[in-house]
């Protein structure tokens, strides 16, 4: 599981690489946790175009996003879902929640 | 009805298994020709149900967490889970969406993803214990043709 950030004008962009699940969630909520104070984006983006699998714990890091820019009151959304992980997403009802593009 | 083919892997509850079990789960299953789709729903419920383990039934020490699977007549795949750990208090609440007793990087949601990506998913848990979850899933039949 990988995770890079770019950041200019305030937006900031996290590129998720791997497989995302519980053993590598928590290494992505920290280091996306350390990008969003170090740079105080007021819109986030999260390209999961190369998350070749996901389960449940990717709901988990995406919701804890959704809170910090909530708190930031900048925007949220989630580009390049795949296929596998939009399942997912649908299952636990995560449209009505999140802004997917 | 006994299964026609059976596997079992034994392994502790660290969570680099999380990958290996749902690609030991993959690998049984391809014996039936399952679609794309098939195996990533295997390996989600897979993945939440291992992590099940991991996160709740061993909280402060490893364990042991043992996977059964079995192909049953008419491309029918079971895949059971079984832990000894802490045992679950109340199966009905932790099966309820966004139910956690977890840290922040559960969502409460692993249970409601193995009943959508399942046929059926069955918990008995004794506390103190443990729990099995044992879960099932028909595997569509593609072409015709026998498999091996």
């Amino acid at each position: 599981m990988g995770i890079t950030c770019t950041c200019r004008d305030r937006i900031l962009c996290v590129h998720l690489n791997g497989e995302l699940d519980h053993h590598g969630a928590k290494s992505i909520i920290q280091e996306m946790d350390r990008q969003i104070g170090a740079e105080l984006p007021k819109r986030l983006t999260i390209d999961m175009g190369k998350v070749s699998f996901m389960d449940s714990s990717g709901i988990a890091v995406l919701l804890r996003a959704r809170r910090r820019m909530e708190e930031l009151e900048g925007g949220l959304v989630i580009q390049n879902v795949p296929e596998q992980a939009d399942r997912v997403f649908t299952a636990a009802g995560l449209h009505r929640l999140l802004r997917f593009e | 009805m006994r299964p026609e083919n059976s596997a079992t892997v034994e392994f502790v509850s660290r969570s680099v298994n999380e990958g290996f079990a749902r690609t030991a789960a993959a690998c049984f299953a391809a014996q039936l020709d399952p679609t794309l789709d098939e195996i990533n729903d295997i390996k989600t419920a897979v993945s939440e149900a291992v992590t099940n383990c991991i996160v709740h039934a061993y909280p402060k020490e490893l364990g042991k967490i043992r996977m059964k699977l079995h192909r049953y007549p008419n491309d029918l795949l079971e895949i059971i889970i079984q832990d000894w750990g802490v045992g679950i208090a109340d199966v009905e609440q932790a099966r309820t969406p966004l139910f956690t007793t977890g840290t922040e990087e559960r969502a409460g949601m692993g249970f409601t993803i193995m009943e959508s990506f399942m046929d059926s998913v069955r918990v008995r848990s004794t506390l103190g214990k443990g729990t099995t979850v044992k879960l099932r899933r028909h595997i569509s039949r593609r072409i015709s043709g026998a498999r091996g």
